[in-house]
């Protein structure tokens, strides 16, 4: 176990602890950008993938994890940001602006939408924004001279600084530009929780009279909250439209959010970790469930057993390791480094049996 | 020069009558005291200056403010601070997380210079952190620095509040009985704190408490409750022997 002395106070709001956390950080950010010349298309594209997913993750994860409201309505903004940011392309606007203006857009709609919804809390917050799920599914339809309908729409060819990124010509562009969005999002998130916007966060999260009474406004940061964590997902939906290549209602379904909720559940609530853990699980179940089932002879894909599993995998974490993958690493971490001194219920939760009461 | 001032409030929860006809004032500089059997409102009088109710009538200034305009979470900006009854701590924070939190009233970056950390917001950060330091080491929370509220005592909880309260810097500090389900060691030192926050960091405090040990030895003044109205308002001693008092305690001798 390292034990840091802790010198200044910068200490404690760098980025990294101590010289060894920062090396492992940049040897993964190595490993990451070697990437492309170690792995074929097929798995890069699977790579792409899962970042698309983390993004989309990261998003959901500040608002559910940091500021503890559940949403089921994200696949509405991951559907905004694709949109928005494919019809300011078809405008005539290059990649590179139209993109962050996307996210941008469908962070202050979700902003203005959070308004009248964060007077609801947990599960009804959860229906309410369900339906705003649903309702965007029959929107795009019914907006088809925007959004092409049910037929959907064709991404247009996208060029940033002269290269066209084109994920059959040419994944690795593809890769990178999705790990400097990761990047960047991971960035923005890692500087909010340093700054009081995140402690406000977490504040509202886990009392929010208290978090009145210290002179938090509970409106204004849950909005907030809303608007950054839909305009991160919108960026991860416009990404992952793109990265189809045609997209249409289908693409953005209802169910989508209920597996970006799950997936950062799976990956463990409340950690940066735990939404790239999530989206490595959620993007390659798929495959590995087509693996087993071929070595098992079936030649026909069953329908709904990839919901099913996850369905599975989704209460067992509930039951057994509700702090997800990251939690569960932690927990070991935590053994290896106290051996023999780590005891059983180091992480259990205690019960509150006195809580303010509700007050109005 | 009174700092808090209660002008005949009053509040109702349907037909019950919670709060009546309520005058009070705290002067600067002083350790007042709310005391008065369970019920009695005490606590419903610290939620009417935190703004979580509002009185149907009566008037609640604050150095010459009118308290009553402001919502409540622009309370704490005139620096008022408070703890409560039942700890209300943000669990799966560390202990500094949850005193910066105390520092929300002081921030001075908006959300983009947070986004990229620029240099304004460090420079914040790093003056926030040493305001936390210093309620740390006045009160002795540093083996806890680093541990989430989930895992702590009962009694560490009790003291983080309090620091969470001071890391505010307020000018009043309202404490919800800040020695229930300590121990007598643990009172004791809540004695000196509350003592050394007036005394050197010059804080008037406004506190609820049962511990009438406690509220004799640290406080100035002291105002009985009971169903809503004052019963008795001077020193401790002159309220502990307030026939009123004695009564509304332990009844009186016809009704047996």
């Amino acid at each position: 176990m390292r034990i840091h002395f802790k010198t200044s106070y910068d200490h404690d709001i760098r980025l990294f602890q101590d010289g060894w956390q920062a090396f492992l950080y940049t040897a993964l950010l190595a490993l990451m950008v070697a990437l492309p010349w170690l792995i074929d298309d097929f798995f890069l594209g699977e790579a792409t993938n899962v970042l698309i997913w983390a993004t989309c993750g990261l998003g959901l994860m500040l608002l559910t994890g940091q500021t503890g409201q559940a949403s089921l309505g994200h696949s509405a903004f991951m559907a905004l940001g694709c949109y928005s940011c494919v019809l300011l392309m078809e405008a005539g606007l290059p990649f590179i602006l139209a993109f962050p203006l996307g996210g941008i857009i469908t962070g202050i709609i979700g902003g203005l939408i959070a308004i009248p919804a964060l007077k609801l809390h947990g599960v009804y917050l959860a229906i309410a924004t369900l339906a705003l799920a649903i309702l965007t599914d029959d929107l795009i339809v019914m907006l088809e001279p925007w959004t092409g309908g049910v037929g959907g729409k064709f991404a247009p060819t996208i060029t940033v600084f002269g290269i066209e990124v084109n994920r059959w010509s040419n994944p690795a562009a593809w890769y990178y530009m999705t790990l400097i969005v990761v990047l960047v999002v991971t960035l923005f998130y890692r500087n909010l929780l340093r700054a009081p916007m995140g402690r406000a966060f977490a504040a509202v999260r886990d009392s929010e009279i208290s978090a009145q009474a210290m002179g938090v406004n509970i409106a204004r940061t849950k909005t907030l909250a809303f608007g950054i964590s839909a305009g991160i997902t919108g960026l991860g939906g416009a990404l992952m439209g793109l990265f189809a290549e045609v997209f249409n209602n289908e693409t953005f379904t209802f169910i989508i959010s209920i597996q970006l909720l799950m997936m950062i559940v799976v990956g463990g609530l409340g950690f940066i970790h735990g939404a790239f853990l999530g989206a490595i699980v959620i993007a390659f179940l798929p495959q590995f469930l087509s693996i087993v089932t071929d070595s098992m002879g079936s030649t026909v894909a069953i329908p709904g057993l990839e919901t099913a599993v996850f369905g599975v995998i989704m209460i067992l974490f509930i039951l057994f390791e509700p702090m997800g993958l990251y939690g569960r690493w932690l927990k070991i971490r935590t053994f290896l480094e106290l051996f023999p001194f780590a005891r059983k219920d180091m992480f259990r939760r205690q019960k509150t049996y006195l809580k303010t009461e509700r007050l109005r | 020069m009174s700092l808090l001032t209660l002008e005949n409030v009053t509040l109702k929860f349907g037909g019950l009558t919670a709060v009546n006809k309520l005058s009070m004032d705290v002067k600067e500089g002083e350790v007042f005291a709310l005391v008065g059997p369970n019920g009695a409102g005490k606590s419903t009088v610290f939620n009417l200056i935190s703004r979580f109710y509002t009185p149907v009538e009566g008037k609640i200034t604050f150095d010459g403010k009118d308290l009553l305009k402001l919502p409540p979470d622009e309370v704490p900006s005139l620096g008022i601070a408070r703890t409560f009854q039942n700890i209300e701590l943000f669990d799966q924070a560390t202990v500094l997380d949850n005193l910066l939190v105390g520092r929300h009233r002081h921030r001075q970056t908006n959300l983009v210079e947070q986004l990229f950390h620029l240099p304004s917001v460090r420079r914040e950060e790093r003056a926030h952190r040493e305001a936390v330091e210093e309620v740390i080491d006045f009160l002795d929370l540093q083996p806890y620095r680093n541990k989430r509220i989930a895992g702590l005592p009962y009694g560490v909880r009790k003291v983080v509040e309090v620091g969470r309260a001071l890391a505010s810097k307020p000018r009043l500090l309202l404490l919800d009985e800040p020695a229930s389900g300590l121990s007598v060691e643990e009172t004791q030192n809540m004695r000196w704190w509350i003592d050394d926050i007036r005394r050197q960091m010059g804080i008037t405090v406004l506190m609820v408490e049962h511990d009438m040990g406690l509220v004799s030895k640290v406080c100035d003044r002291v105002l009985a409750l009971a169903d809503g109205a004052k019963l008795a308002e001077g020193t401790p001693e002159e309220v502990q022997n307030h026939p009123a008092v004695i009564s509304a305690y332990l009844g009186t001798g016809d009704a047996a």
